[in-house]
Protein backbone atom coordinates (compact mmCIF):
# COMPACT_ATOMS: atom_id res chain seq x y z
CA UNK A 1 0.00 0.00 0.00
CA UNK A 2 1.40 3.42 -0.90
CA UNK A 3 1.52 6.02 1.86
CA UNK A 4 -1.56 8.21 2.32
CA UNK A 5 -1.27 11.08 -0.14
CA UNK A 6 -2.82 14.43 -0.94
CA UNK A 7 -4.48 14.99 -4.29
CA UNK A 8 -1.37 16.92 -5.40
CA UNK A 9 0.97 14.08 -4.42
CA UNK A 10 -1.23 11.54 -6.21
CA UNK A 11 -1.30 13.52 -9.45
CA UNK A 12 2.47 13.99 -9.35
CA UNK A 13 3.13 10.33 -8.51
CA UNK A 14 0.98 9.16 -11.41
CA UNK A 15 2.85 11.43 -13.84
CA UNK A 16 6.24 10.37 -12.49
CA UNK A 17 5.28 6.72 -12.99
CA UNK A 18 5.62 6.04 -9.27
CA UNK A 19 3.33 4.47 -6.69
CA UNK A 20 4.02 7.18 -4.19
CA UNK A 21 5.92 10.42 -3.73
CA UNK A 22 6.92 12.39 -0.65
CA UNK A 23 7.24 16.14 -0.09
CA UNK A 24 10.77 17.29 -0.88
CA UNK A 25 11.42 14.50 -3.36
CA UNK A 26 12.77 15.63 -6.75
CA UNK A 27 10.90 13.91 -9.55
CA UNK A 28 10.64 14.04 -13.30
CA UNK A 29 7.05 14.18 -14.57
CA UNK A 30 5.32 13.57 -17.84
CA UNK A 31 3.39 16.70 -18.83
CA UNK A 32 -0.11 16.93 -20.25
CA UNK A 33 0.17 20.52 -21.44
CA UNK A 34 2.78 23.24 -21.81
CA UNK A 35 1.66 26.86 -22.07
CA UNK A 36 3.36 30.12 -23.01
CA UNK A 37 2.17 33.61 -23.95
CA UNK A 38 3.41 36.52 -26.05
CA UNK A 39 5.78 37.68 -23.30
CA UNK A 40 7.26 34.33 -22.33
CA UNK A 41 7.01 32.31 -25.56
CA UNK A 42 9.61 34.34 -27.47
CA UNK A 43 12.30 33.44 -24.91
CA UNK A 44 10.99 29.87 -24.76
CA UNK A 45 11.22 29.58 -28.55
CA UNK A 46 14.81 30.87 -28.55
CA UNK A 47 15.71 28.33 -25.86
CA UNK A 48 13.78 25.57 -27.64
CA UNK A 49 16.01 26.08 -30.69
CA UNK A 50 19.04 25.32 -28.55
CA UNK A 51 17.77 21.97 -27.24
CA UNK A 52 18.61 20.21 -30.47
CA UNK A 53 15.23 18.79 -31.50
CA UNK A 54 13.50 19.65 -34.76
CA UNK A 55 9.95 19.54 -33.54
CA UNK A 56 7.94 19.85 -30.37
CA UNK A 57 7.12 16.74 -28.42
CA UNK A 58 3.42 16.89 -29.27
CA UNK A 59 1.85 19.76 -31.25
CA UNK A 60 -1.53 19.07 -29.62
CA UNK A 61 -0.20 19.46 -26.10
CA UNK A 62 1.23 22.93 -26.41
CA UNK A 63 -0.83 26.07 -25.97
CA UNK A 64 0.44 29.41 -27.24
CA UNK A 65 -1.77 32.33 -26.26
CA UNK A 66 -0.75 35.85 -27.25
CA UNK A 67 -2.80 37.81 -24.71
CA UNK A 68 -0.59 40.24 -22.80
CA UNK A 69 0.02 42.93 -25.43
CA UNK A 70 -2.46 41.84 -28.07
CA UNK A 71 -4.03 43.28 -30.17
CA UNK A 72 -0.45 44.42 -30.64
CA UNK A 73 0.37 47.45 -28.56
CA UNK A 74 3.39 48.64 -30.52
CA UNK A 75 6.00 47.48 -33.01
CA UNK A 76 8.03 45.53 -30.49
CA UNK A 77 4.97 43.67 -29.23
CA UNK A 78 3.98 42.99 -32.82
CA UNK A 79 7.39 41.42 -33.41
CA UNK A 80 6.99 39.20 -30.36
CA UNK A 81 3.50 38.11 -31.40
CA UNK A 82 4.82 37.43 -34.90
CA UNK A 83 7.54 35.20 -33.56
CA UNK A 84 4.96 33.17 -31.62
CA UNK A 85 2.63 32.96 -34.62
CA UNK A 86 5.38 31.79 -36.97
CA UNK A 87 6.53 29.17 -34.49
CA UNK A 88 2.96 27.94 -34.05
CA UNK A 89 2.57 27.56 -37.81
CA UNK A 90 5.95 25.91 -38.28
CA UNK A 91 5.31 23.41 -35.50
CA UNK A 92 1.61 22.89 -36.35
CA UNK A 93 0.61 23.85 -32.82
CA UNK A 94 -3.13 23.17 -32.60
CA UNK A 95 -3.78 25.37 -29.56
CA UNK A 96 -2.67 28.69 -30.94
CA UNK A 97 -5.16 31.50 -30.48
CA UNK A 98 -5.11 34.48 -32.81
CA UNK A 99 -6.72 37.84 -32.10
CA UNK A 100 -10.41 37.25 -32.67
CA UNK A 101 -10.54 33.91 -30.89
CA UNK A 102 -7.95 34.72 -28.23
CA UNK A 103 -8.58 35.33 -24.56
CA UNK A 104 -6.63 35.70 -21.35
CA UNK A 105 -4.87 32.34 -21.23
CA UNK A 106 -6.04 31.14 -17.82
CA UNK A 107 -9.67 31.89 -18.59
CA UNK A 108 -9.38 30.54 -22.12
CA UNK A 109 -7.79 27.12 -21.66
CA UNK A 110 -10.23 25.73 -19.06
CA UNK A 111 -13.16 27.22 -20.98
CA UNK A 112 -12.04 25.53 -24.19
CA UNK A 113 -11.56 22.18 -22.48
CA UNK A 114 -7.81 22.19 -23.14
CA UNK A 115 -6.97 21.50 -19.50
CA UNK A 116 -8.72 18.57 -17.82
CA UNK A 117 -8.87 17.19 -14.27
CA UNK A 118 -5.87 15.15 -13.19
CA UNK A 119 -3.50 16.92 -15.63
CA UNK A 120 0.01 18.07 -14.90
CA UNK A 121 0.42 21.43 -16.60
CA UNK A 122 3.31 23.86 -16.69
CA UNK A 123 2.84 27.34 -18.03
CA UNK A 124 5.32 30.10 -18.56
CA UNK A 125 3.03 32.39 -16.63
CA UNK A 126 2.72 32.54 -12.89
CA UNK A 127 -1.08 32.31 -12.84
CA UNK A 128 -1.02 28.87 -14.44
CA UNK A 129 -2.03 27.73 -10.94
CA UNK A 130 -5.60 28.71 -11.94
CA UNK A 131 -6.24 25.22 -13.38
CA UNK A 132 -6.09 23.72 -9.92
CA UNK A 133 -9.77 24.66 -9.85
CA UNK A 134 -10.35 21.72 -12.22
CA UNK A 135 -8.52 19.28 -9.97
CA UNK A 136 -5.30 19.48 -12.00
CA UNK A 137 -1.75 20.12 -10.84
CA UNK A 138 -0.75 23.30 -12.63
CA UNK A 139 2.14 25.57 -11.88
CA UNK A 140 3.88 28.58 -13.31
CA UNK A 141 7.42 28.19 -14.59
CA UNK A 142 9.85 30.26 -16.62
CA UNK A 143 10.46 30.27 -20.33
CA UNK A 144 13.37 27.81 -20.11
CA UNK A 145 11.21 25.24 -18.34
CA UNK A 146 8.55 25.79 -20.99
CA UNK A 147 11.15 25.37 -23.76
CA UNK A 148 12.39 22.07 -22.40
CA UNK A 149 8.80 21.02 -21.72
CA UNK A 150 7.90 21.73 -25.36
CA UNK A 151 10.90 19.69 -26.51
CA UNK A 152 10.62 16.71 -24.18
CA UNK A 153 7.14 16.67 -22.65
CA UNK A 154 8.72 16.45 -19.22
CA UNK A 155 9.64 18.71 -16.32
CA UNK A 156 11.36 18.33 -12.96
CA UNK A 157 9.51 19.13 -9.75
CA UNK A 158 10.22 19.13 -6.09
CA UNK A 159 7.13 17.54 -4.55
CA UNK A 160 5.57 20.33 -2.48
CA UNK A 161 4.22 20.03 1.01
CA UNK A 162 0.52 20.84 1.23
CA UNK A 163 -1.47 23.37 3.21
CA UNK A 164 -5.18 22.77 3.72
CA UNK A 165 -7.68 25.62 3.78
CA UNK A 166 -11.04 24.43 5.01
CA UNK A 167 -13.74 27.05 4.46
CA UNK A 168 -17.14 26.30 5.92
CA UNK A 169 -20.40 28.16 6.31
CA UNK A 170 -22.44 30.67 4.34
CA UNK A 171 -20.89 33.69 2.67
CA UNK A 172 -22.43 37.03 3.63
CA UNK A 173 -23.89 39.57 1.22
CA UNK A 174 -21.47 40.74 -1.50
CA UNK A 175 -18.80 38.33 -0.30
CA UNK A 176 -17.31 36.36 -3.17
CA UNK A 177 -14.52 33.94 -4.00
CA UNK A 178 -12.23 36.95 -4.45
CA UNK A 179 -12.86 38.01 -0.86
CA UNK A 180 -12.09 34.50 0.38
CA UNK A 181 -8.72 34.40 -1.33
CA UNK A 182 -7.80 38.00 -0.45
CA UNK A 183 -8.71 37.20 3.14
CA UNK A 184 -6.48 34.11 3.09
CA UNK A 185 -3.54 35.99 1.56
CA UNK A 186 -3.99 38.78 4.10
CA UNK A 187 -3.91 36.14 6.82
CA UNK A 188 -0.84 34.16 5.71
CA UNK A 189 1.12 36.78 3.73
CA UNK A 190 2.65 36.85 0.27
CA UNK A 191 5.07 34.08 1.21
CA UNK A 192 2.71 32.23 3.54
CA UNK A 193 2.52 29.28 1.17
CA UNK A 194 6.02 29.54 -0.32
CA UNK A 195 6.88 26.39 -2.33
CA UNK A 196 3.67 24.72 -1.08
CA UNK A 197 0.45 23.38 -2.58
CA UNK A 198 -2.68 25.12 -1.30
CA UNK A 199 -5.64 22.77 -1.12
CA UNK A 200 -9.04 24.40 -0.71
CA UNK A 201 -11.84 22.34 0.82
CA UNK A 202 -15.00 22.71 2.87
CA UNK A 203 -18.65 23.21 2.07
CA UNK A 204 -18.23 26.87 1.11
CA UNK A 205 -15.72 25.91 -1.56
CA UNK A 206 -17.94 23.02 -2.67
CA UNK A 207 -20.79 25.45 -3.28
CA UNK A 208 -18.67 27.78 -5.42
CA UNK A 209 -19.19 27.61 -9.15
CA UNK A 210 -16.21 27.02 -11.42
CA UNK A 211 -15.69 30.73 -12.07
CA UNK A 212 -15.30 31.35 -8.34
CA UNK A 213 -13.05 28.33 -7.89
CA UNK A 214 -10.76 29.63 -10.62
CA UNK A 215 -10.58 33.02 -8.90
CA UNK A 216 -9.35 31.30 -5.75
CA UNK A 217 -6.77 29.02 -7.35
CA UNK A 218 -5.61 31.87 -9.60
CA UNK A 219 -4.29 33.76 -6.60
CA UNK A 220 -2.45 30.86 -4.91
CA UNK A 221 0.75 32.31 -6.37
CA UNK A 222 0.08 35.60 -4.56
CA UNK A 223 0.64 33.69 -1.33
CA UNK A 224 3.83 32.23 -2.81
CA UNK A 225 2.11 28.91 -3.50
CA UNK A 226 3.41 26.47 -6.06
CA UNK A 227 -0.14 25.46 -6.89
CA UNK A 228 -3.71 25.72 -5.71
CA UNK A 229 -6.13 22.85 -5.98
CA UNK A 230 -9.78 22.02 -5.42
CA UNK A 231 -10.63 18.35 -5.66
CA UNK A 232 -12.86 17.08 -8.45
CA UNK A 233 -16.57 16.98 -7.54
CA UNK A 234 -20.00 17.35 -9.17
CA UNK A 235 -19.33 20.99 -10.06
CA UNK A 236 -16.10 19.98 -11.80
CA UNK A 237 -17.85 17.12 -13.56
CA UNK A 238 -20.61 19.38 -14.83
CA UNK A 239 -18.06 21.93 -16.03
CA UNK A 240 -15.81 19.58 -17.97
CA UNK A 241 -18.54 17.39 -19.44
CA UNK A 242 -19.04 18.30 -23.08
CA UNK A 243 -16.07 20.65 -22.94
CA UNK A 244 -12.99 18.55 -22.17
CA UNK A 245 -11.16 17.53 -25.29
CA UNK A 246 -9.48 14.57 -23.60
CA UNK A 247 -10.37 11.86 -21.11
CA UNK A 248 -9.74 12.93 -17.55
CA UNK A 249 -8.65 11.20 -14.37
CA UNK A 250 -10.07 11.85 -10.94
CA UNK A 251 -7.76 12.07 -7.94
CA UNK A 252 -8.64 12.93 -4.37
CA UNK A 253 -6.79 13.30 -1.09
CA UNK A 254 -6.71 10.40 1.35
CA UNK A 255 -8.38 11.11 4.66
CA UNK A 256 -5.10 10.64 6.52
CA UNK A 257 -2.91 12.54 4.03
CA UNK A 258 -0.27 14.79 5.49
CA UNK A 259 -0.67 18.57 5.64
CA UNK A 260 1.91 20.92 7.05
CA UNK A 261 -0.92 22.94 8.45
CA UNK A 262 -4.71 23.14 8.26
CA UNK A 263 -6.42 26.51 8.38
CA UNK A 264 -10.11 26.47 9.27
CA UNK A 265 -12.06 29.49 8.14
CA UNK A 266 -15.60 30.48 8.95
CA UNK A 267 -17.06 31.90 5.72
CA UNK A 268 -19.60 34.00 7.57
CA UNK A 269 -16.80 35.99 9.19
CA UNK A 270 -15.23 36.98 5.84
CA UNK A 271 -16.22 40.45 4.67
CA UNK A 272 -15.70 42.24 1.37
CA UNK A 273 -11.94 42.77 1.26
CA UNK A 274 -9.59 45.11 -0.58
CA UNK A 275 -5.83 44.66 -0.96
CA UNK A 276 -4.12 48.03 -0.63
CA UNK A 277 -0.90 48.93 -2.41
CA UNK A 278 1.61 47.44 -2.85
CA UNK A 279 1.08 43.82 -1.85
CA UNK A 280 -1.89 41.47 -2.26
CA UNK A 281 -1.49 40.65 1.44
CA UNK A 282 -2.03 44.25 2.51
CA UNK A 283 -5.74 43.68 3.02
CA UNK A 284 -8.36 45.85 4.70
CA UNK A 285 -12.10 45.61 4.88
CA UNK A 286 -13.90 47.42 2.07
CA UNK A 287 -16.17 49.06 4.63
CA UNK A 288 -13.13 50.68 6.22
CA UNK A 289 -11.70 51.91 2.92
CA UNK A 290 -14.33 54.39 1.79
CA UNK A 291 -11.89 57.31 2.02
CA UNK A 292 -9.95 56.00 -0.99
CA UNK A 293 -10.99 57.95 -4.10
CA UNK A 294 -10.13 56.43 -7.46
CA UNK A 295 -9.40 57.53 -11.02
CA UNK A 296 -9.96 54.20 -12.71
CA UNK A 297 -11.75 50.91 -12.24
CA UNK A 298 -10.76 47.81 -14.18
CA UNK A 299 -13.04 44.77 -14.30
CA UNK A 300 -11.39 41.86 -16.07
CA UNK A 301 -8.27 39.62 -16.04
CA UNK A 302 -7.70 35.93 -15.44
CA UNK A 303 -8.83 36.46 -11.86
CA UNK A 304 -12.22 38.05 -12.43
CA UNK A 305 -12.96 38.48 -16.12
CA UNK A 306 -15.33 35.55 -16.53
CA UNK A 307 -19.06 35.72 -17.26
CA UNK A 308 -20.19 35.45 -13.66
CA UNK A 309 -17.89 38.35 -12.75
CA UNK A 310 -19.34 40.53 -15.48
CA UNK A 311 -22.87 39.61 -14.42
CA UNK A 312 -22.19 40.74 -10.88
CA UNK A 313 -20.69 44.03 -12.08
CA UNK A 314 -23.56 44.62 -14.51
CA UNK A 315 -26.09 43.95 -11.77
CA UNK A 316 -24.62 46.85 -9.83
CA UNK A 317 -24.06 49.21 -12.75
CA UNK A 318 -27.55 48.68 -14.17
CA UNK A 319 -29.46 51.94 -14.16
CA UNK A 320 -26.52 53.76 -12.56
CA UNK A 321 -23.74 55.88 -13.93
CA UNK A 322 -20.00 55.74 -13.50
CA UNK A 323 -18.71 58.65 -11.39
CA UNK A 324 -17.60 61.57 -13.60
CA UNK A 325 -14.04 61.37 -12.23
CA UNK A 326 -13.69 57.65 -12.90
CA UNK A 327 -12.74 55.76 -16.04
CA UNK A 328 -14.35 52.35 -15.89
CA UNK A 329 -12.91 49.68 -18.18
CA UNK A 330 -14.55 46.29 -18.59
CA UNK A 331 -12.50 43.56 -20.26
CA UNK A 332 -14.20 40.20 -20.84
CA UNK A 333 -11.48 37.59 -20.43
CA UNK A 334 -12.22 35.56 -23.54
CA UNK A 335 -14.01 35.87 -26.84
CA UNK A 336 -16.70 33.49 -25.54
CA UNK A 337 -17.21 35.52 -22.38
CA UNK A 338 -17.42 38.59 -24.63
CA UNK A 339 -20.06 37.02 -26.87
CA UNK A 340 -22.09 35.62 -23.98
CA UNK A 341 -21.99 38.97 -22.19
CA UNK A 342 -23.09 40.72 -25.35
CA UNK A 343 -25.99 38.34 -25.92
CA UNK A 344 -27.10 38.71 -22.32
CA UNK A 345 -27.28 42.46 -22.78
CA UNK A 346 -24.49 43.19 -20.31
CA UNK A 347 -22.73 45.50 -22.75
CA UNK A 348 -25.77 47.75 -22.97
CA UNK A 349 -25.65 48.06 -19.21
CA UNK A 350 -21.93 48.83 -19.14
CA UNK A 351 -22.06 51.31 -21.99
CA UNK A 352 -25.19 53.04 -20.69
CA UNK A 353 -23.41 53.39 -17.37
CA UNK A 354 -20.51 55.13 -19.08
CA UNK A 355 -18.00 52.26 -18.96
CA UNK A 356 -15.69 51.24 -21.81
CA UNK A 357 -15.84 47.64 -23.00
CA UNK A 358 -12.66 46.19 -24.50
CA UNK A 359 -11.79 43.17 -26.59
CA UNK A 360 -10.15 40.42 -24.48
CA UNK A 361 -6.58 41.22 -23.42
CA UNK A 362 -4.44 41.28 -20.28
CA UNK A 363 -3.91 44.96 -21.07
CA UNK A 364 -3.87 47.13 -17.97
CA UNK A 365 -3.55 44.19 -15.55
CA UNK A 366 0.20 44.19 -16.07
CA UNK A 367 0.50 47.80 -17.12
CA UNK A 368 0.72 46.77 -20.75
CA UNK A 369 -1.85 48.92 -22.52
CA UNK A 370 -5.57 49.80 -22.56
CA UNK A 371 -5.69 51.76 -19.33
CA UNK A 372 -2.27 52.71 -17.96
CA UNK A 373 -2.20 54.87 -14.86
CA UNK A 374 -0.47 58.27 -14.70
CA UNK A 375 1.62 59.40 -11.74
CA UNK A 376 -0.28 59.43 -8.48
CA UNK A 377 -3.41 57.88 -9.99
CA UNK A 378 -5.36 55.18 -8.22
CA UNK A 379 -7.29 52.24 -9.56
CA UNK A 380 -9.51 49.60 -8.08
CA UNK A 381 -9.03 46.46 -10.15
CA UNK A 382 -10.41 42.94 -10.07
CA UNK A 383 -6.93 41.73 -11.02
CA UNK A 384 -4.46 39.90 -8.80
CA UNK A 385 -1.36 42.07 -8.30
CA UNK A 386 -0.85 45.54 -6.93
CA UNK A 387 2.92 45.79 -6.91
CA UNK A 388 4.66 49.14 -7.43
CA UNK A 389 4.15 50.24 -11.02
CA UNK A 390 2.02 47.23 -11.88
CA UNK A 391 -0.56 49.24 -13.80
CA UNK A 392 1.52 52.20 -14.87
CA UNK A 393 3.61 54.92 -13.30
CA UNK A 394 5.58 53.78 -10.22
CA UNK A 395 3.72 56.33 -8.09
CA UNK A 396 0.31 55.04 -9.16
CA UNK A 397 -1.66 52.71 -6.91
CA UNK A 398 -3.71 49.57 -7.46
CA UNK A 399 -6.32 48.31 -5.01
CA UNK A 400 -7.48 44.72 -5.57
CA UNK A 401 -11.11 43.85 -5.05
CA UNK A 402 -14.04 41.76 -6.23
CA UNK A 403 -16.21 42.70 -9.22
CA UNK A 404 -18.96 43.84 -6.82
CA UNK A 405 -16.69 46.24 -4.96
CA UNK A 406 -15.09 47.43 -8.20
CA UNK A 407 -18.46 48.18 -9.78
CA UNK A 408 -19.73 49.99 -6.68
CA UNK A 409 -16.48 51.96 -6.56
CA UNK A 410 -16.87 52.98 -10.21
CA UNK A 411 -20.24 54.55 -9.35
CA UNK A 412 -19.26 56.09 -6.02
CA UNK A 413 -15.86 57.44 -7.11
CA UNK A 414 -14.33 56.01 -3.97
CA UNK A 415 -14.08 52.49 -2.57
CA UNK A 416 -17.64 51.48 -1.82
CA UNK A 417 -19.93 48.56 -1.16
CA UNK A 418 -22.92 47.97 -3.44
CA UNK A 419 -25.24 48.70 -0.51
CA UNK A 420 -23.76 52.18 -0.22
CA UNK A 421 -25.29 53.12 -3.55
CA UNK A 422 -28.77 54.57 -3.55
CA UNK B 1 33.10 29.21 -8.63
CA UNK B 2 34.07 32.27 -6.64
CA UNK B 3 32.43 35.68 -6.74
CA UNK B 4 33.53 38.93 -5.21
CA UNK B 5 31.92 42.34 -5.35
CA UNK B 6 30.11 45.14 -3.58
CA UNK B 7 26.83 44.27 -1.86
CA UNK B 8 23.62 46.09 -2.80
CA UNK B 9 21.07 45.38 -0.12
CA UNK B 10 17.28 45.49 -0.42
CA UNK B 11 14.33 44.49 1.75
CA UNK B 12 11.78 41.69 1.57
CA UNK B 13 9.33 40.83 -1.23
CA UNK B 14 11.40 42.40 -4.02
CA UNK B 15 8.99 41.52 -6.82
CA UNK B 16 9.51 40.87 -10.51
CA UNK B 17 7.62 44.06 -11.40
CA UNK B 18 10.33 46.18 -9.77
CA UNK B 19 13.17 43.93 -10.95
CA UNK B 20 12.03 44.52 -14.52
CA UNK B 21 8.80 46.50 -15.01
CA UNK B 22 6.28 45.11 -17.49
CA UNK B 23 6.58 48.21 -19.64
CA UNK B 24 9.94 46.85 -20.82
CA UNK B 25 8.75 43.30 -21.47
CA UNK B 26 8.22 43.95 -25.15
CA UNK B 27 11.82 42.84 -25.61
CA UNK B 28 13.86 39.90 -24.39
CA UNK B 29 17.27 41.42 -25.20
CA UNK B 30 19.41 41.01 -22.05
CA UNK B 31 21.18 44.38 -22.42
CA UNK B 32 17.97 46.31 -23.00
CA UNK B 33 16.45 44.62 -19.95
CA UNK B 34 19.56 45.26 -17.86
CA UNK B 35 19.29 48.98 -18.60
CA UNK B 36 16.07 49.06 -16.54
CA UNK B 37 16.96 46.53 -13.87
CA UNK B 38 15.52 47.40 -10.42
CA UNK B 39 14.43 50.77 -11.81
CA UNK B 40 11.17 51.08 -9.87
CA UNK B 41 12.87 50.23 -6.58
CA UNK B 42 16.18 52.01 -6.98
CA UNK B 43 16.59 54.47 -9.85
CA UNK B 44 20.37 54.49 -9.40
CA UNK B 45 20.90 50.73 -9.35
CA UNK B 46 22.00 50.53 -12.97
CA UNK B 47 24.47 53.39 -12.45
CA UNK B 48 25.88 51.87 -9.26
CA UNK B 49 26.21 48.22 -10.15
CA UNK B 50 29.64 47.01 -11.28
CA UNK B 51 30.43 43.63 -12.87
CA UNK B 52 30.71 41.03 -10.12
CA UNK B 53 28.57 42.91 -7.60
CA UNK B 54 26.28 41.01 -5.27
CA UNK B 55 22.56 41.53 -4.70
CA UNK B 56 21.48 40.93 -1.11
CA UNK B 57 17.81 40.84 -0.10
CA UNK B 58 15.52 39.59 2.62
CA UNK B 59 12.62 37.12 2.28
CA UNK B 60 10.74 36.15 -0.88
CA UNK B 61 13.05 37.67 -3.47
CA UNK B 62 11.61 37.55 -6.98
CA UNK B 63 7.97 37.11 -6.04
CA UNK B 64 5.35 37.80 -8.65
CA UNK B 65 5.38 36.89 -12.28
CA UNK B 66 7.15 34.02 -13.99
CA UNK B 67 9.06 36.39 -16.27
CA UNK B 68 12.51 34.98 -16.93
CA UNK B 69 13.33 38.55 -17.89
CA UNK B 70 13.94 39.11 -14.16
CA UNK B 71 16.96 36.80 -13.66
CA UNK B 72 18.12 37.69 -17.18
CA UNK B 73 18.07 41.42 -16.36
CA UNK B 74 19.90 40.87 -13.08
CA UNK B 75 22.55 38.71 -14.68
CA UNK B 76 23.05 41.10 -17.60
CA UNK B 77 23.34 44.05 -15.21
CA UNK B 78 26.59 42.49 -13.98
CA UNK B 79 25.38 40.93 -10.74
CA UNK B 80 27.35 37.73 -10.06
CA UNK B 81 25.19 36.16 -7.36
CA UNK B 82 22.01 36.93 -5.42
CA UNK B 83 21.96 36.16 -1.71
CA UNK B 84 18.53 36.25 -0.04
CA UNK B 85 16.78 34.92 3.05
CA UNK B 86 14.39 33.10 0.71
CA UNK B 87 13.42 33.17 -2.94
CA UNK B 88 10.03 33.03 -4.58
CA UNK B 89 9.58 29.62 -6.11
CA UNK B 90 9.40 30.45 -9.81
CA UNK B 91 12.30 32.89 -9.55
CA UNK B 92 14.39 30.19 -7.87
CA UNK B 93 13.66 27.80 -10.74
CA UNK B 94 14.28 30.43 -13.38
CA UNK B 95 17.59 31.46 -11.85
CA UNK B 96 18.83 27.87 -11.86
CA UNK B 97 17.53 27.22 -15.36
CA UNK B 98 19.16 30.37 -16.76
CA UNK B 99 22.41 30.11 -14.81
CA UNK B 100 22.11 33.01 -12.36
CA UNK B 101 23.75 31.79 -9.14
CA UNK B 102 21.55 32.28 -6.08
CA UNK B 103 22.04 31.37 -2.44
CA UNK B 104 19.67 31.16 0.48
CA UNK B 105 21.54 32.46 3.53
CA UNK B 106 19.41 34.27 6.12
CA UNK B 107 22.29 34.82 8.57
CA UNK B 108 24.55 36.31 5.93
CA UNK B 109 21.77 38.65 4.81
CA UNK B 110 21.42 39.93 8.37
CA UNK B 111 25.16 40.53 8.61
CA UNK B 112 25.88 42.21 5.29
CA UNK B 113 25.42 45.96 4.81
CA UNK B 114 25.09 47.82 1.54
CA UNK B 115 28.50 48.81 0.26
CA UNK B 116 30.36 45.95 1.99
CA UNK B 117 32.78 43.94 -0.10
CA UNK B 118 31.59 40.33 -0.12
CA UNK B 119 33.16 37.10 -1.35
CA UNK B 120 31.16 33.97 -2.14
CA UNK B 121 32.61 30.53 -2.67
CA UNK B 122 29.80 28.72 -4.45
CA UNK B 123 31.46 25.32 -4.13
CA UNK B 124 31.76 25.34 -0.37
CA UNK B 125 28.81 27.67 0.26
CA UNK B 126 30.97 29.99 2.37
CA UNK B 127 30.04 33.66 2.25
CA UNK B 128 32.51 36.19 3.68
CA UNK B 129 31.94 39.87 4.34
CA UNK B 130 35.45 41.18 3.62
CA UNK B 131 34.58 44.58 5.10
CA UNK B 132 33.76 43.12 8.52
CA UNK B 133 35.63 39.82 8.35
CA UNK B 134 32.57 37.73 9.21
CA UNK B 135 31.83 34.42 7.43
CA UNK B 136 28.71 32.30 7.11
CA UNK B 137 28.00 28.82 5.77
CA UNK B 138 25.12 28.76 3.27
CA UNK B 139 23.00 25.78 2.20
CA UNK B 140 24.62 24.05 -0.75
CA UNK B 141 22.36 23.15 -3.69
CA UNK B 142 20.75 19.69 -3.68
CA UNK B 143 22.60 17.30 -6.04
CA UNK B 144 19.78 17.20 -8.56
CA UNK B 145 19.92 20.98 -8.96
CA UNK B 146 23.71 21.14 -8.88
CA UNK B 147 23.64 18.67 -11.74
CA UNK B 148 21.52 21.04 -13.87
CA UNK B 149 23.82 23.95 -13.03
CA UNK B 150 26.96 21.94 -13.75
CA UNK B 151 25.65 20.91 -17.14
CA UNK B 152 25.19 24.62 -17.88
CA UNK B 153 21.48 25.03 -17.24
CA UNK B 154 18.32 23.19 -18.10
CA UNK B 155 18.64 23.52 -21.87
CA UNK B 156 22.13 22.06 -21.89
CA UNK B 157 20.93 19.24 -19.64
CA UNK B 158 18.06 18.55 -22.04
CA UNK B 159 20.46 18.62 -25.01
CA UNK B 160 22.45 15.89 -23.39
CA UNK B 161 19.28 13.91 -22.82
CA UNK B 162 18.06 14.09 -26.41
CA UNK B 163 21.56 13.02 -27.48
CA UNK B 164 22.77 16.11 -29.32
S1 LIG C 1 -4.72 38.92 -16.84
FE1 LIG C 1 -2.99 39.74 -15.68
S2 LIG C 1 -2.43 38.16 -14.24
FE2 LIG C 1 -3.73 37.22 -15.79
S3 LIG C 1 -2.34 36.35 -17.29
FE3 LIG C 1 -2.86 38.41 -17.96
S4 LIG C 1 -1.28 39.77 -17.10
FE4 LIG C 1 -1.16 37.82 -16.03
Amino acid sequence: MPRPMTVTEKILASHAGMDEVRPGQLINCRLDLVLANDVTAPIAIKEFRKVGVESVWDPERIALVPDHYTPNKDIKSAEQAKMVREFAREQHITHYYEVGCMGVEHALLPEQGVVVPGDVVIGADSHTCTYGALGAFATGVGSTDAAVGMATGEAWFKVPTSLKFEVTGELGPWVSAKDIILHIIGMIGVDGALYQAMEFTGDTIERLDMDGRMTICNMAIEAGGKSGIIAYDDVTAAYVTGRAEREWTVFSSDGDAEYVRTYSLDASSIKPTVAFPHLPSNTRLAEESRDITVDQVVIGSCTNGRLEDLRVAAGILKGRHVHPHVRAIVIPATQKVWTDAMHEGLFDIFVDAGAAVSTPTCGPCLGGHMGILASGERAVATTNRNFVGRMGDPTSEVYLASPAIAAATAVAGHIALPDDLD
Amino acid sequence: MRFEGIAHRYGRDVDTDVIIPARYLNTSDPDELAAHCMEDLDQDFVKKVQPGDILVAEENFGCGSSREHAPIAIKASGVSVVIAKSFARIFYRNAINTGLPIMEAPDAVDGISSGDRVAVDADTGIITDLSTGTSWQAQPFPDFIRDIIEKGGLVAAAREKVGK
